[in-house]
This record gives C-alpha cells, sequence and structure tokens, in this order.
C-alpha cells in the first residue's frame, strides 16, 4: 500500500544493510550489566544535552543537572565574561555537594554572584575559582589555585547546552552532531522561549521510551481514543507511514507528512479543536518563522507534519510545521528505570487567544504522552520477563532497529580498546 | 461573595471557584477528582461561551490582564483540560494511561 516512495533497495531498512531486518533482543534494555556497559561505553563519554542557553539569561544565572546513568551531578553556569560553563558539583575540600536546595538529589537554578559550600563555607567564583577558604592558615601549603571546582566539557551549538565527561572529548561536539543536525542552525530556537515543562519517572529502560517516540506506528492504535471515533477509524484504516527517514553517524531522522484538519469535516475533529484552533500538530494559525535553514523538512514533504532528530544518545528534537517545537530527554537511572522530561516551546504568545491555542496544543500533547508512558511499563514487563527473547520490527520502526544496534555499536568499540584510567 | 470574573461572565461565575486555577497542576487535579457529571455540567455551561470569553479576553494585552480577565483565563484553561474528559474519553482520566503521570514543572505565565 506504499502511499510514499521508498529507496531503490525496496525498503527503508534495507537502505541501510548494516541494520539487517531479522528479528532483535532487547536484552539490552532489561539486563542489569549491560545497563552499566551501557554508561562507561555511551554517557561517560559522548556529548549530552543539558538544556537551552536561554536557561542562564545573565552572569550568575546557573541549573544543576543530575546524571545518574554517568554518576555525576553538574553545575552550568554562565560566567561574568557571558560564557557558559560546566563543572562537577562537588567542593574540594571534602567532596560535599556544592549546589543544591532543599534536598541533594533534586535538581535546582538559580542566579548567585559565587558558589558557597553549605558545610565549611568555601567559595567559588562564577569560572569555578577557589576564591575564599574558611581558616585559610589551618591548612598546609594550600593552593587556592590548584583547587578550583572541576571542569566538565561543555559546549553550545544553537543554544543548546552540552556537556562530556571523557577525559578528553574524542569528537567536538558539531562534528559529533554532523550536518544532519547541525543543518538546523538558524531555525529560531532562541525565539521560541514559551515553555512548558514535563517530567516524570518512567518504570521502563529508557531506549524504549525512546523506540515509542521514533515510530509513528502505533499511533493510529495505541492512540486512537484520542479522536473522534470517525477520525480514528479512518487512521487505523490507513495506518502509518512516513515519506521520510534518514540515519547520519549515530543520528536518526523521521519525517512525517502533515495533516490540514482546519480543512476536515466536523466529525472529524474535537469541538474543543475547532473552538481553539489547536491540537496535538499545534496551532492552526501558520506563524511566520521566515526562511527554514536546510535541515529543516529536509525531503521536501508537502504537507509536512514534523521532522523528529533522534540525537545520540539520548536527546530529540523534534520540529512541528505549525512553527513550534519540543524536546525530549531520556535520563537512565536503572537498567529498567529513567527520568522522562519532555519540553513544548512555542513563540511568546502575543495574545490570549494565541495562549489559549498553546495551552490545547500542550494539554492533548500530554494526554497522548500519558498512554505512551504506561504502555512502556507494560512492555518491559513483558521482555523482562525473559520468556520471548526475539522481537520483529517492521520497516516503519527501521530507527528502533538503528538505536538499539548504535549502543551495541558504541559498546563494542569502546570495550574493544584497552581500559585506560577513568575519573 | 466577591466577584471573580468579569460581570459579563456572571453566568460562570458559579464554576469560578473551583475552575480558576493558576497552575496546570491544580486543574490536572480538580479534574481527576470531579466526576463524569460535574466536569460535563462544567463542559456544557462554559463551552458554548468560549468564543466570547477569548474574545473578550482579547481586549487587553496579555501581559497585563486585569484580575478578573486573568481569571478567566484560567478558566479557559481549565474547559481545555476537561473537554479531553468529556469530548473523548468519557471518564476524568486519560483512556489507558493506568498510573502514567505526567508532571507540568514549568509554563508560561499567565
Amino acid at each position: 500500500m506504499a502511499r510514499f516512495p521508498k529507496p531503490p533497495e525496496g525498503s527503508w531498512t534495507e537502505h541501510y544493510p548494516a541494520l539487517g531486518t531479522g528479528p532483535v533482543s532487547y536484552e539490552d534494555s532489561t539486563s542489569p550489566e549491560f545497563y552499566e556497559r551501557e554508561r562507561r561505553a555511551i554517557f561517560k563519554r559522548t556529548w549530552l544535552n543539558v538544556g537551552r542557553v536561554e536557561e542562564l539569561p545573565r552572569s550568575g544565572s546557573y541549573f544543576t543537572k543530575e546524571i545518574a546513568a554517568a554518576n555525576a551531578s553538574v553545575v552550568v553556569v554562565r560566567g561574568k565574561d557571558g560564557e557558559v560553563r560546566a563543572f562537577h558539583n562537588i567542593c574540594r575540600h571534602r567532596g560535599n555537594k556544592l549546589v543544591w536546595n532543599d534536598y541533594p538529589l533534586e535538581e535546582t537554578r538559580g542566579t548567585c554572584r559565587q558558589f558557597q559550600c553549605k558545610y565549611h563555607g568555601w567559595r567559588y567564583d562564577l569560572e569555578g575559582a577557589l576564591n575564599f577558604v574558611q581558616q585559610e592558615s589551618e591548612f598546609f601549603d594550600l593552593d587556592k589555585d590548584a583547587y578550583g571546582l572541576l571542569p566538565v566539557h561543555c559546549d553550545v551549538w544553537a543554544g543548546f547546552i552540552f556537556v562530556n565527561f571523557a577525559p578528553e572529548a574524542e569528537q567536538p561536539l558539531t562534528e559529533f552532531l554532523g550536518p544532519m543536525v547541525t543543518d538546523l542552525e538558524g531555525y529560531p530556537f532562541d525565539e521560541m522561549t514559551a515553555r512548558f515543562g514535563y517530567r516524570t519517572n518512567i518504570a521502563a529502560n529508557w531506549k524504549l521510551f525512546m523506540d515509542a517516540f521514533q515510530e509513528f506506528y502505533h499511533a493510529p492504535v495505541l492512540h486512537a481514543k484520542q479522536s473522534p471515533q470517525k477520525y480514528s477509524a479512518m487512521a487505523q484504516q490507513a495506518g502509518f507511514e512516513a515519506p521520510h527517514y534518514r540515519i547520519e553517524g549515530p543520528h536518526r531522522l523521521v519525517s512525517t507528512s502533515g495533516v490540514r484538519f482546519w480543512e476536515m469535516d466536523s466529525e472529524l475533529v474535537k469541538p474543543m479543536e475547532i473552538t481553539t484552533r489547536s491540537g496535538l500538530f499545534g496551532p492552526w494559525d501558520e506563524v511566520d518563522l521566515g526562511e527554514m535553514p536546510k535541515g529543516v523538512n529536509p525531503a521536501h514533504c508537502d504537507p509536512w507534519g514534523l521532522d523528529s532528530f533522534q540525537v545520540f544518545p539520548n536527546f530529540v528534537i523534534l520540529l512541528w510545521s505549525q512553527g513550534w517545537y519540543l524536546t525530549y530527554h531520556y535520563w537512565p537511572t536503572s537498567h529498567h528505570t529513567h527520568v522522562f522530561e519532555g519540553n513544548v516551546y512555542f513563540l511568546p504568545a502575543t495574545n490570549a487567544r494565541e495562549r489559549i491555542a498553546q495551552e490545547m496544543a500542550a494539554v492533548t500533547f500530554k494526554e497522548f504522552a500519558l498512554q505512551d508512558a504506561n504502555t512502556l511499563e507494560a512492555t518491559q514487563m513483558g521482555i523482562e520477563s525473559g520468556y520471548v527473547d526475539r522481537f520483529l520490527l517492521n520497516d516503519q520502526e527501521v530507527l528502533c532497529r538503528h538505536l538499539h544496534k548504535e549502543v551495541a555499536d558504541w559498546i563494542a568499540a569502546y570495550e574493544s580498546v584497552p581500559e585506560v584510567p577513568r575519573p | 461573595m466577591t466577584r471573580l470574573l468579569p460581570a459579563q461572565f456572571a453566568d460562570l461565575e458559579p464554576y469560578a471557584q473551583t475552575w480558576c486555577r493558576r497552575t496546570e497542576a491544580e486543574r490536572w487535579a480538580v479534574r481527576a477528582a470531579s466526576s463524569m457529571q460535574e466536569l460535563a455540567d462544567f463542559y456544557d455551561a462554559a463551552f458554548p461561551r468560549l468564543e466570547a470569553a477569548i474574545e473578550y479576553c482579547d481586549e487587553h494585552p496579555l501581559d497585563a490582564l486585569p484580575d478578573d480577565v486573568g481569571r478567566l483565563v484560567e478558566l479557559v484553561h481549565s474547559v481545555v483540560m476537561v473537554s479531553m474528559a468529556v469530548e473523548i474519553f468519557g471518564q476524568p482520566k486519560t483512556v489507558d494511561s493506568a498510573d502514567a503521570v505526567l508532571h507540568r514543572v514549568r509554563e508560561p505565565r499567565p
């Protein structure tokens, strides 16, 4: 029934022959031992997005990020010179966690002139230098210059702040991201400051949630009860096909075609969608974002729906044709749990009507995501039972296949070189 | 009793105490704790008034809404949230969500 042309090999999956077409194992999502290998080979070794520069509007703005998979807590701060830096969130005196509020495990953010340890009052400036030691003369040959905060590699691309815990980053950030991702440079991420943030703990491996959002084969079925019955029936009958998939290095992309809800019969849309002129795909009234960078809608789909960029390992940038974007982060906390963060970004509303349309899109996003989240826990239970060890993936699930292979490849590459001392 | 909404929306005043909520987290909690009858009553009363409410709110700059107009925006946000239950799910909770939760931890104000 192919509605869109497939690559000459006959399928997207065969277009990338290293992926194979056979059944796959999800032992990588159920094994505590495998998770430990992932932590070493991936989360302690590659670039991880921890936020956006808009979260650090001025000198002294900071936030902390807990990254359990790298066994790390970082402080990300804008210095007096305007530079964004990251440090291990550890006081150099006795190892106390430096920046936290009421509970040391909770992330925090704010603005300060310097960081002061709650334990003995050591102080660090915004560039990480140790500049005050309580009763300094009691110490022995203390060289304060040698005890600044331990830096973490930090770089910024298109306003997205990344950190890397490797002793030396193996690739510069933009080289790691590669042209498929960096061709998004110029998209007005910096103007989309109206942000709706979501967060939850998920009782499933992080890759399983990535899988849930990197295929849309599930959408007409799992989300059937999110739409008027007539629409759901049509959607299920049609099934899902994406017009374009692309894999480049460790990253992957799916583009989908658009749906013109505003041209549809009223029986096919929710009454609230008609009133607010908004829904899952975002506000119906187009916003003018100017000329798009070449990385957007790379297959020139018309009508175009969205581009979902799956940035290795655990970060997603999803651009909607209606002029807004989402990010997802999946932060592993064990082999079968992770923290999910979803952020929805719009241009700031200029009136109540626009604000209400954004609310409708954000509320609808949550309703869908709750169904995905619940299903994941059921999936984890199913595969973790261990009774079935081979599972099928179709051509619309090509990106799931790639993620699991890429994770395995990173581990194999890492483990093939002799162990080097790690921090 | 103190009026919470603009006088033109006095007919929605009986719902204001319950549904004028500053945050999504509060609105979500009220939806979850309500019966389907309560949600349907609110929706039936408020949905036909939405277009008028949005037009009324739009007469004021979004960053300088008088208190009663700000509460009217909050009430509209609540109708949006309740519409999911009334128009689609037929139950207060998201269908097929079991015990999954997703917290909105930040949002634009208003």
